[in-house]
Order: C-alpha cells, then structure tokens, then sequence
C-alpha cells in the first residue's frame, strides 16, 4: 500500500499509543518512537511496527508513536488504522476471519 | 557474596559494610544498652527555650559540618519545614550533613537536589526517595549510597547506633514556648508526630518548630518538653491544601475494586477472622476500598476487630464510629479525617512508631497482627516483593512499614494488579527485593489468588479459602498471564556502583540498587 496523505489513529491516554504515519517517498520506513515503556519494549515496538507495515507491504513511511505503554496488540491496531486511513483503503475484514 | 534471597553484594560499599540477610527471622539484637546522645539539662524557673528564627536555632544546637539532622514526614508533599532548616543551615555555610528524615520527603522549591548539589548534604538515611531526588540519586548523584529503611528499623537502627541524631528538627501543628508540642490539633494538624518520638528521645539536640504557638501548657502532648532544647514559630510549616487533604476517595478503578474485595474475601474466609482479629490495610486505592468491603465482611458476620494499626485513613475512623474496632492504633495519619480523630475519640491513639514496628524491642504491635494488606510494585514467582523501583528502574517510593507488617502479620496480603499498562507486575525475579518471600503469605490479584506454599499460615489458609469456594492459582500461572500480555520486557541495564543500600528491618542488606545506565538518546 501506498501512503497517500498524513493519517493518525490512537490517543495519548494511558495503556494506548498514538501514531502519525506520513508519505515518505523514495526514503523507505522511518521511526520517531517516544515510549514510556522504552527501556524493557524498545526493540519489540520497532519490530511490531516494521512487521505490521510489512503486512500492508508499505515501503516507504515515516512513523511517529507517541506510546503510553500500550499491549503489542494495541500498538499493532493503532498502526493497522493508521494505514488504511493513510492510504484510503479500507481494512480487509476478511484477513479476521481465519 | 549472595545473601539468602539470592542477591549479589559487594563485602563493602565505601565504609559500609555489608551484613548480608539471613531470612525474615534470624538476626539477633545485641546485648549492649541502647544508644542515644540525650544528655541531661538544666531548667530552671524563667528560662525560655524560644529562639525568634531558624537561624538562632541552627547557631543555638551548635550543628556542625558532617553532623547528622533528622526530620519526621508527617506533613508529607505539604512539608516546608525541612525546605526552611536546610535553607538557614546552608546560610550559614554549613556542609556534609546526614540528611536522615522518618520517610520519603518529596519536597519541591527548595529540592533536596539543590541542598546536595551545593554539598549542604552528602549522605541520606531515610525509607525511600522518589521524585527528583529519586532520579538524581539512580543517575549518580551521589558519592555515598543513600541507606534505606523500614519504618521498623529506623528505631531500631537509632538504639543499635547505627543513625546517631544530632539535631533533630520536628515541625508540630501546634506547640507552646517550653517545648510541648503536638500534630493533633491546629490549623495544619498533622495527626500522629509518631515517627518523632524516638528522634525526641534520641537526639543530642531537640527543636520544635510550629507556626501556631498555643498558651503553655500545649494540650494535647505528643512530644514532652523534657526532650526538647528550643522552639521557634515560623510563618508556615507547610501548605495545608496538602497536609489537610481530606478522606481520599474511593477509587472507581473496577479492576483494584475487584482485587479489593477478593482481599477482603480472603481475610474473611480465614479461621483468623473472628471476635477479636486486629488487621492493617494501609493508604493506597487498594487498600482504601479493602478497608470498606473488610468492614461489610465484619457487618454481615457480626465480627469486630480489637484493633488497627498503623497509618490511619477516614475509612478505617468510619469503622471504629461504627463500633467494628475497639482501638485505632496510629503511628501515622493519612487523611484529614484521621489527623483530626485522634484529639476527638478516646478510642484512637497516637502510638511510637517504634511500638508499632521496631523488630529489636520488647514488643512492637505489629506482632499481634492477623491480617497485613500490603501494596507493591512487583512480586515475583518466589513471592518476593518490590516496593522500591519501577519497571525502568526509577524509584517510585518508599519502603515504608510494608516489611515490617509482613514479617508481623499472621496472614500478609500483597494486592497488586498483573499488569499496570505493559509493565508486568508478576514477574520472575522482581528488580528490587524489599520484603522476602518467606513472609508473603497470599498474593491477589485481579487473575487470581495465590497462595506461598513456603509461608507458615499455608495449610491453614489454604484449607479456609478452599472451603470457602475461592479459586486458588499459582504464582508461576500469574506470571504466565502477566507476560502473555506484555511480552518479554528486556532487563534494566546497571553498572557496577550501589547507589542506594537496602536494609532489611534487622538491619542486614536484603539487597541493593545499582546505577541505572543511561539510555541512548
């Protein structure tokens, strides 16, 4: 998928993240990861993120995650949103169903 | 050297040397007299112990550089007493002071950073730091570890000679022109002064500070005049928007309503809870809810309690309004409501808080404790409990009386939920030991209750929670559940150098807190 325009899905509040995905043409996948559960999930964040643009099979992207401890379930939803709002395509509920 | 949970210590840190911990019950008190500097006076009729400023008081004790000042916490965040004297003793050009206070004192403008930084203080002896100071001290501030301390050993360390006061500074809600003074009563009342009391009687040096100088003699007495040098009225011993909070309220959190009610529901199904049982539930949401739904328990059954000890919250005066315990035991006042009881009901007393918890004394009341309800940070699979630092290794607070009530109490309970955001809270090897395993008897949570099959009340409990229907599950189960929902946090990263020094309340290392290592930015 291709992010078309600026997107944003999720909150600040506590246990949820917020992310802002932008097009980021020709420059691949870029991450701004502000956490504050950094220390101990850093590297797992990263990993989410990568492997659910991965999924959408988005190249190119920059990613900012404002994290306030969110479950990697949680971060993983925000990001999906995050994607299909960006690149103005619906989410394929039927990915759900298996 | 490793000590008997398993920790690694250095034989020494600087001049501090190490004594590691044994188990929950194997040191001894020594047999020599009990230390203190108190010397005898001399009064006669017309001396006045009234100084005009904090600064006559400080020239007055003949502090000196390297001498050791001590503060109780009574006033908790709402505290400027301390913000004052250390003020008029850098004033004075004074340097390397013992800053030893009863607690954790997180005071802003003036910060206990500054008054390090300017090398006022260069040791702390108290029961946790947290906020600023809390940081600074994790990232290296400074040179000798900060020693922390139960609320039971800080007595006890005082009488073995281990915290030696010199000037001990106690800020009172109201006090009179010869000493006597009191947290009771008065615009800013505090309730109990009892972590003062053995300051007062141990101290080379005694000031009573208040901004409210009643007419002699000041009734009620907390602290006699016998003990006290000087006093001095300052304008303002605290913020009484913070001192004064009223009765906290009750959290609508469901997930602590429920592992408070499955608290109480252990307690109440328990051969222990009958005519007569006495219990402690602390100050934190948990806790207060737990109070309330113990109460219906007692209610419902017609049970009531001999007695409560410990820091006292509205919700536990409510019970004894309501006739459900005989005595309110406070070392310690959380709210308005309780601070003010104290002076009204004859029922609810100011107590030493080395009678509620010294461990090496002739009795502390804690050791006739059914039920300890106790808050933490973490536990892990061998019940070990961290009250100390947070999941990045930052100190979240204090260690408090929470040791103490588990090594006294017949049946402690630690509340905590699993999860706090993606922190796991039940984990295998918890960051910081403060309270063994050995005296953890139930852990609740919001995913069960589980049981120390090593703590001395198993069999018992375990039969009476059974019997009473409660789902039982293992610790190892709750850490399960924990990391399946936060995944596997990665270890926080130290160095080589203890920064802060955990005593068990005996006095031995139970374990110690290393530099945190910066992150890469």
């Amino acid at each position: 998928m291709e992010i078309r325009e600026p997107a944003m899905a999720g909150t600040l509040e506590s246990s949820d993240c917020q992310i802002v995905l932008r097009p980021n043409p020709g420059r691949g996948i870029e991450i701004d990861l502000d956490s504050a559960v950094e220390a101990m999930f850093k590297d797992s964040i990263l990993e989410t993120v990568k492997q659910t643009l991965a999924e959408f099979a988005v190249t190119d992207a920059s990613v900012e995650i404002r994290d306030r401890g969110a479950l990697d379930c949680v971060i993983r939803a925000r990001l999906q949103c995050a994607v299909c709002r960006g690149a103005k395509e619906s989410y394929d509920w039927t990915k759900e169903d298996g | 050297m490793k000590n008997a949970v398993g920790r690694e210590l250095p034989e020494r840190i600087g001049e501090y040397v190490v004594r590691p911990y044994q188990g929950a019950y194997a040191a001894v008190p020594s047999t020599e007299p009990v230390h203190t500097l108190r010397t005898a006076g001399k009064h006669v009729s017309g001396d006045k112990k009234i100084l005009p400023d904090l600064a006559e008081a400080v020239r007055a004790v003949g502090l000196k550089d390297g001498m050791t000042v001590s503060f109780h916490h009574s006033f908790r965040e709402g505290d400027e007493i301390i913000g004052q004297v250390l003020t008029a003793i850098r004033e004075q050009g004074i340097k390397g002071l013992k800053f030893a206070p009863s607690a954790v004192v997180n005071i802003k403008n003036p910060s206990i950073v500054d008054f390090v930084k300017d090398g006022t203080i260069d040791r702390i002896e108290a029961s946790g730091i947290r906020g600023e100071l809390g940081d600074a001290v994790l990232s290296g501030l400074m040179e000798k570890p900060v020693i922390l301390r139960t609320h039971g050993s800080r007595p006890r360390a005082i009488e073995a000679g281990e915290l030696v006061i010199d000037v001990a500074f106690i800020g009172a809600s109201a006090a009179d022109e010869y000493g006597n003074a009191t947290g009771q009563i008065g615009p800013n009342a505090c309730g109990s002064l009892g972590y003062s009391f053995i300051d007062a009687a141990s101290a080379a040096k005694v000031v009573v500070i208040t901004d409210n100088l009643v007419d002699y003699p000041c009734n009620p007495v907390s602290i006699s005049q016998q003990y006290v040098d000087y006093v001095v009225a300052v304008d303002r011993i605290g913020d009484p928007e913070k001192i004064g909070k009223g009765a906290a309220r009750m959290t609508k959190n469901p997930r602590d309503l429920m592992i408070a009610e499955r608290a109480a529901d252990v307690m109440a199904a328990s051969r222990l809870f009958r005519e007569n049982f006495s219990f402690q539930t602390g100050a934190g949401a948990i806790s207060i809810a737990c109070t309330k739904y113990l109460a219906e328990r007692m209610e419902q059954c017609g049970v009531k309690a001999s007695f409560a000890l410990g820091g006292m919250t509205a919700a536990i005066v409510e019970m004894y309004k309501k006739g459900l315990v005989r005595v309110l035991e406070c070392s310690q006042s959380f709210d308005a409501v309780a601070a003010r009881a104290i002076a009204n009901e004859p029922g609810i007393v100011e107590i030493d808080n080395a009678v509620y918890s010294n461990p090496f004394s002739k009795g502390s009341m804690l050791d006739r404790l059914n039920f300890g309800v106790l808050a933490a940070l973490e536990v892990d699979t061998d019940f070990n409990v961290n009250i100390l630092t947070g999941s990045s290794g930052e100190m979240m607070g204090g260690l408090g009386g929470g040791p103490d009530v588990a090594a006294g109490a017949d049946i402690s309970i630690v509340c905590l939920p699993v999860v706090r955001g993606r922190t796991p809270s039940v984990t295998k090897r918890v960051f910081t030991c403060c309270t063994p395993g050995e005296a953890v008897a139930c852990v609740v949570t919001e995913a069960g209750i589980a049981l120390n099959p090593r703590h001395k009340q198993y069999q018992e409990l375990k039969e009476d929670l059974e019997q009473a229907g409660l789902k039982l599950v293992t610790i190892e189960e709750l850490q399960q559940i924990a990391e399946s929902l936060t995944g596997v946090p990665k270890p926080i990263e130290t160095t080589d150098r203890v920064v802060c020094v955990v005593e068990y309340r005996d006095g031995t290392v139970i374990d110690v807190i290393r530099e945190i290592k910066r992150r890469d930015v």
